[in-house]
């Protein structure tokens, strides 16, 4: 299988403020991986730098096969049609309806007709189990509402990948089960590879299997592989205590 | 429609999918058949099916619906795994019912509404002047809840920072009315009454609207935006959980500020003013510089000069007030904090003329 993603050497940061020093890591194709690490390590950050919205200070990366920082622009706008990526609070257009916002991209990026693009809508919102809010504002509906709906438009374009940025901040423990339930419907049944950053260890079990953990000390990736053999035998005692939330055997 | 192939017979509608089923329009003239009366029962193969996407989704769940509707059996046979799942994940969750919308109404009942949304609103705004001017004029006695760094920051944004433009404007319409005075007073060989035009009329009234104008579409455009996208981010929300009013804390800082200079501008404004008409009137019209500033002061009575300083003060509270409202009242996405930041401006401007018919009618009265 090809990788998905596969990082090499990447180095990311700020000008001189370096977070994360030369990676390697590959998301293999119809991988749930996850990102883990403390808060304030670079997860958002490589994010950002694998979603293109950042260049690495160095080193490259390829997404779908090619590389992603000397494709030309073209190239990277099929590749952006091909990742869908649900931002913390679900980033929706405030002045649309859930409907209009999740057939933007399909009227920009795709040749399918009106009807097509309304039942398409139709579709993806009763995925995230919205049906009947088409004409709802982002404004009139709830915090977990917003992350299915804004869900619903990472998945519009059947991207190949999407990225998650905590998904589960801010939902209460059956909301967020319910997400992770989701997110492995559609890894299982669509073959989306997701990548997810998240600090929920309940999600890292429940849906990973296979991660990296970036160490804000050392500004390097210290263990990777699935999350269930790093909790039985972590490779250091900072991943061991993130596991296990501090509390030794 | 080379992956669709489909017949019917004896009342049964068989549907082959077969290929790459990948980014299809719906397939609208196979989806009519299903519509004929002759069909009793759909039976779909995807034996040969490659690869698909939620186009081949959206065309099952379409028959699927159009089916049920018309009570039609509908049979699929060896479709992926993902297929059926999304599909039953797709229906697991019944819609959301949404409200009935309101019966049309008739003309004299939308009339009645309009009158009494207007009646409303007007309430409203009055009601929240009232309160911010009580604030406001109590200052001195309950020391509001406010931050004097707050006061300064709109002080340097309504004051220093809109200084050049009043001046520059000021200036543009003493140079303008002169030109206009002057095509009238040549008539009768007086324009050195250019002089005394320019003189009356900027102190009196044109200076403060002037400057009451530019302070609308700078400042208080800028204080409904700034207060809108507070509301946006729920922070006046914190705030009231807070117990601290937005009356003392966001609007009372910026009104006290817009307050205070807008009659410091308005002075800066008049002298701009003549000294526009002044280039005018010696550049132009030849009229020697002390004959056209003698004429000038002869014209500058401390009775205009104090109109149009009153013009100026009232102005800054309609027009601190009326970005506070919009700001205030701004619903939650980023199109009304334009709209609101609109509506500052218009309502701030419209005010303003009403509040002048007002005074110089009242003035009019009383002969000042
Ligand atoms: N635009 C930026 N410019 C400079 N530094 C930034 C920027 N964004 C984030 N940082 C810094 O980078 C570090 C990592 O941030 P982030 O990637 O958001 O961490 P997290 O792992 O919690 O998502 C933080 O210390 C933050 O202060
Ligand atoms: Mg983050």
């Amino acid at each position: 299988m090809e990788n998905v993603i596969q990082a090499k050497n990447l180095t990311i940061g700020y000008g001189p403020k370096v977070l994360l020093r030369n990676a390697d890591f590959a998301v293999k194709e119809g991988d749930i991986f996850i990102i883990m690490g403390g808060s304030g390590c670079g997860k958002s950050s490589l994010l950002k730098v694998l979603t293109g919205l950042i260049p690495p200070l160095q080193g490259s990366f390829d997404l779908l096969g090619v590389d992603f920082n000397r494709a030309s622009s073209e190239q990277k706008s099929l590749l952006r049609q091909k990742t869908g990526i649900l931002y913390q609070s679900g980033a929706l257009f405030s002045s649309m309806t859930l409907a209009e916002n999740i057939a933007m991209p399909l009227e920009q990026y795709s040749a399918y007709s009106p009807s097509t693009i309304d039942e398409l809508v139709r579709l993806k919102l009763s995925l995230v189990g919205l049906s009947g809010y088409e004409n709802y504002y982002p404004s009139e509906i709830s915090g977990g509402m917003k992350k299915r709906a804004g869900l619903a438009r990472a998945l519009a374009l059947d991207p190949k990948v999407v990225y998650f940025d905590e998904p589960s901040a801010g939902l209460d423990p059956v909301s967020s089960a319910r997400l992770d339930d989701l997110m492995l419907e559609i890894n299982a049944n669509l073959g989306t590879t997701l990548v997810v950053v998240t600090h929920e260890l309940q999600s890292i079990f429940n849906i990973g299997n296979n991660s990296i953990y970036l160490d804000a000390a050392t500004k390097t990736i210290t263990g990777s592989g699935s999350p269930k053999d790093l909790l039985k035998n972590p490779p250091n005692e900072r991943i061991a205590q993130f596991l296990t939330r501090g509390k030794e055997k | 429609m080379e992956n669709l192939t489909y017949k019917i017979s004896n009342g049964v509608l068989r549907l082959d999918i077969s290929g790459d089923y990948k980014n299809k329009n719906l397939p609208e003239v196979f989806l009519a058949q299903i519509k004929s009366p002759e069909i009793k029962r759909i039976e779909i193969d995807a034996k040969d099916l490659n690869s698909w996407d939620s186009s081949l989704l959206v065309m099952l769940l379409d028959i699927y619906h159009k089916a049920t509707a018309l009570n039609i059996k509908f049979d699929g046979k060896n479709f992926p795994n993902g297929v059926q799942k999304l599909i039953e994940l797709s229906l697991a969750v019944k819609p959301q019912q949404e409200p009935p919308l309101p019966a049309k109404q008739s003309f004299l009942d939308c009339f009645g509404d309009f009158g009494l949304h207007i009646f409303h609103t007007f309430m409203k705004g009055a009601k929240f002047a009232l309160s911010n001017l009580r604030t406001f004029f109590w200052a001195p006695v309950f020391k509001p809840v406010s931050r004097t760094v707050d006061f300064w920051f709109a002080f340097q944004e309504c004051g220093p920072k809109a200084l050049p433009i009043v001046l520059l404007i000021s200036f543009m319409v003493g140079l303008i009315l002169a030109f206009v005075g002057a095509i009238q007073l040549q008539i009768f060989g007086a324009q050195v009454y250019v002089a005394s035009l320019v003189t009356i009329g900027m102190t009196r009234i044109i200076g403060a609207i002037m400057v009451g104008i530019i302070m609308a579409g700078r400042t208080g455009a800028s204080f409904a935006a700034t207060i809108g996208t507070m509301q946006v981010n729920e922070e006046i929300d914190a705030l009231k959980t807070m117990g601290v009013k937005t009356e003392e804390f966001l609007i009372f800082p910026r009104l006290k500020a817009l307050v205070i200079s807008m009659p410091i501008l308005t002075m800066f404004a008049d002298f701009a003013g003549i000294l526009g008409g002044a280039a005018v009137g010696i550049l132009a019209l030849d009229i020697p510089s002390s004959e056209y500033f003698r004429y000038a002061y002869k014209a500058w009575h401390l009775r205009h000069f104090l109109v149009g300083i009153f013009h100026a003060l009232v102005f800054g509270f309609i027009i601190a007030l009326s970005g506070c409202y919009f700001g205030v009242n701004c619903g939650r996405d980023a199109d009304s904090v334009g709209t609101s930041t609109t509506k500052s401006v218009v309502y701030g401007i419209v005010w303003m003329i009403i509040a002048t018919g007002l005074i110089t009618f009242c003035l009019q009265r009383m002969h000042i």
